[in-house]
């Protein structure tokens, strides 16, 4: 038993700690501490407004993009301080990717939606080397096969599952450590949302996910952790199957059978 | 089994719904017609007016395009051109010993009588009126003694020839052939003189005098010693080197600008006073644009007056506030989520706004900023204020050559005392200013077409 504790503390991957942030005055995220494994999906679910997508754009700082927004306490990722002051936030988003509720392709083609991150950082060097992260990111995404022959074809003419799967190997096409996903279905059709939650099983292997969801089939399909979010607070987080079949909290009992939400 | 009592009655039935409804229909749609009959007035009176404006302005400006000119057999006659061999640089001259000789030999054909060469032709078709020398002379407007002497210092063996040339004709005669006078006015109403009309009649009766296509009003200055012959090339060239000036100031300052403001500048009470200040910049009339431009760019700056340099200097600040409000509402309208997309993949604020935001605002942006140099090509009040509505009879080199512009030309034209000749003149001149603009327009609108795209 011992013994799994100590692994997953190595393993950790994402260490929060009080985490607060405020939007001017009104406090949206209400001290909140929360550990994440490698390589573990960790699906955050409550009602709207209650600050699973404020917390989450805090592991890539996305919430400095907002004005008057204030976040303080810990956020560690792999030991490092992300809201350490000598840290550039585009170490950080390389290294942490995001997903968005709504596909967000670029208006450019589908070759240059990919490349664009690593031509960002400097990944590749040679034209072919380019090319090698552009086809095994579509592959990885599960799009190579669908969009191989047009990879010149804008990118928005795609359908909106074959655009946020190309947002996901947009991301993926900078090796992060970590892929943030901000309701990534919510925008899409059932048969679409199927093919994204099967990509995520299998991105898991290579990624650690964090994924907000409104969608409390979605968590119980993907998820290895649960976190239940209610009025700025974590109510309760814990494996997934336990979250929904025994909570230990009468809020997050009264969630997930419906009485409210 | 007992039909269970709605808990809350309804305040109304539905019956009754249905008529209020009806009731209320006819009186819905008569609204809505009204509505949309006014609209459509609207529409039609603008669309009226603008037609009945470009009806009359190019129904009086058309004509001007072309204008009576005689032809003649001009002898350049090597007893009235008496000069000396034109000056060829030698080996061992200096260029400006040359060029020293050279204005010596230029001052000698100025001081030649060309004017008899065309009297002396004249008298050829009129063999009538030869004792009335003087007279004659008045039938070929007094610039075009001017292009003879151009044309023997381009090429001095012309001397000795006979050349067919299609001079202007005074512009009291263009005006009595295109029937601008009542020939029925007494002689003393008359611009001409009986005896003139008589030649006049009698030359263009011979096909001597007909209309050609003025090439005068595009090629020369304006002129008031030979009114037939003014133009507009002045006016043109100095409505270009503003229209130069504020593209290379206004635009990519304006444009730098909207961008700090809306991407980079936090929001604060300094941004916010900036802003309000912007706003107000923009209605402040044109004419307050052309005091700061004469007390600060000639008062303090020392640049020259009249000058297109200060004129663009001037529109500039005038076109700065248009360019950044377009801007800046541009940059509004492109989707957070396209910065949110490169700043996520760890791009920096500024690469996220140069590769992703400015290509998709583009259009946007050359639209405003061509509109914001349309508007200020059309201005003509503070360019009155710092002197560039004086009389300017060259075309400018540079910008920072006295010239007119286009708009003040047709002011000055308008303004003209011999009415019956500049009334047209003044609305080809403003034909020649609306082509300008629509042509800008019309970039304006390709420009935006073909950088189009949609997200």
């Amino acid at each position: 038993m011992s013994n799994v504790a100590q692994d997953n503390a190595t393993n950790l991957k994402i260490i929060a700690r009080d985490v607060k942030v405020f939007y001017g005055q009104a406090e949206a995220v209400k001290g909140i501490s929360m550990d994440i494994a490698q390589n573990e999906v960790v699906a955050f679910i409550g009602p709207s407004g209650c600050g699973k997508s404020t917390f989450l754009r805090c592991f890539n700082r996305m919430n400095d993009t907002i004005e008057h927004c204030r976040v303080t306490g810990l956020i560690e990722m792999a030991g490092q301080n992300i809201y350490d002051p000598a840290l550039d936030v585009v170490q950080l988003r390389a290294q942490v990717g995001m997903v968005f509720q709504k596909p967000n392709p670029f208006p450019k083609s589908i070759y240059e939606n990919i490349a664009y991150g690593p031509k960002l950082h400097g990944l590749a060097e040679r034209k072919a080397d380019l090319d090698d992260i552009v086809e095994s990111s579509l592959r990885r995404a599960g799009l190579w096969n669908e969009v191989k022959d047009r990879l010149d074809h804008p990118g928005t003419g795609l359908s909106g599952g074959q655009q946020q799967r190309l947002c996901i190997a947009r991301t993926i096409a900078v090796s992060p450590e970590v892929i943030l996903m901000d309701e990534p279905c919510s925008a899409l059709d059932p048969i679409a949302t199927s093919i994204i939650e099967e990509l995520i099983d299998e991105l898991k292997q290579n990624f650690t996910i964090v994924m907000v969801t409104h969608n409390m089939q979605q968590a119980a399909r993907v998820s290895d952790k649960t976190a239940f979010f209610h009025l700025g607070e974590l109510v309760e987080m814990g494996p997934t199957n336990e979250l929904f079949t025994n909570p230990q909290n009468k809020r997050t009992e009264d969630y997930i059978t419906g009485r409210y939400g | 089994m007992k039909v269970a009592e709605p808990l809350i009655k309804p305040v109304i039935t539905a019956g009754a719904v249905q008529q209020k409804v009806t009731a209320s229909l006819a009186r819905r749609h008569r609204k809505e017609r009204i509505f949309k009959g006014i609209g459509l007035a609207a529409v039609l009176a603008s669309l009226a007016l603008v037609l009945i404006l470009f009806v009359n302005i190019f129904s009086k400006g058309l004509p001007a395009f072309w204008q009576s000119a005689i032809t003649l057999d001009i002898y350049f006659d090597p007893q009235v051109i008496n000069i000396s061999e034109k000056p060829v640089q030698a080996a061992n001259e200096s260029d400006n010993a040359f060029r020293q000789r050279d204005i010596e030999w230029q001052t000698e054909v100025g001081f030649i009588n060309f004017n008899r060469l065309i009297t002396d032709s004249l008298t050829k078709v009129l063999p009538d009126a030869s004792q009335h020398r003087r007279d004659l002379q008045r039938i070929v407007t007094s610039g075009e003694r001017f292009a003879l002497r151009d044309m023997v210092v381009q090429d001095t063996s012309i001397i000795g020839q006979t050349r067919t040339l299609h001079l202007l004709t005074d512009a009291n005669i263009d005006v009595w052939l295109k029937g601008n006078i009542d020939r029925s006015l007494p002689d003393a109403m008359q611009q001409l003189s009986p005896k003139m009309r008589e030649w006049v009649q009698l030359l263009s009766e011979q096909g001597l005098i007909q209309n050609r296509f003025s090439f005068a009003l595009f090629m020369n200055a304006d002129s008031r010693s030979s009114l037939a012959s003014a133009g507009l090339a002045g006016a043109f060239m100095g409505s270009l080197y503003m229209m130069l000036v504020v593209i290379i100031l206004a635009v990519p300052m304006g444009v730098a600008a909207a961008i700090y403001l809306e991407e980079f500048a936090p929001k604060n009470r300094f941004t916010d006073f900036v802003e309000v200040n912007i706003n107000n910049l923009a209605a402040v009339p044109s004419i307050v644009f052309g005091l700061l431009g004469a007390s600060v760019f000639i008062g303090w700056f020392n640049l020259p007056m009249s000058a297109p340099i200060v004129g663009g200097l001037v529109l500039s600040l005038m076109t700065l506030p248009t360019v950044i409000i377009a801007t800046r509402s541009t940059l509004k309208a492109i989707p957070p989520s396209i910065r949110q997309a490169a700043l996520g993949l760890g791009a920096s604020k500024m690469q996220a706004i140069f590769h992703h935001v400015l290509p998709l605002a583009i259009p946007g942006i050359l639209t405003g900023a061509i509109l914001g140099v349309a508007q200020a090509l059309g201005e003509a009040a503070p360019l009155l204020l710092i002197g560039m509505k004086s009389f300017v009879a060259s075309v400018p080199g540079s910008p920072f050559d006295q010239s007119t512009a286009l708009p003040v030309q047709i002011f000055l034209w308008q303004g003209n005392e011999l009415r019956n000749f500049f009334e047209a003149r003044t609305s080809a001149a403003i034909i020649v200013l609306l082509a300008l603009m629509i042509s800008l327009n019309a970039l304006a609108i390709w420009l935006r077409k073909k950088y189009e795209k949609r997200w």
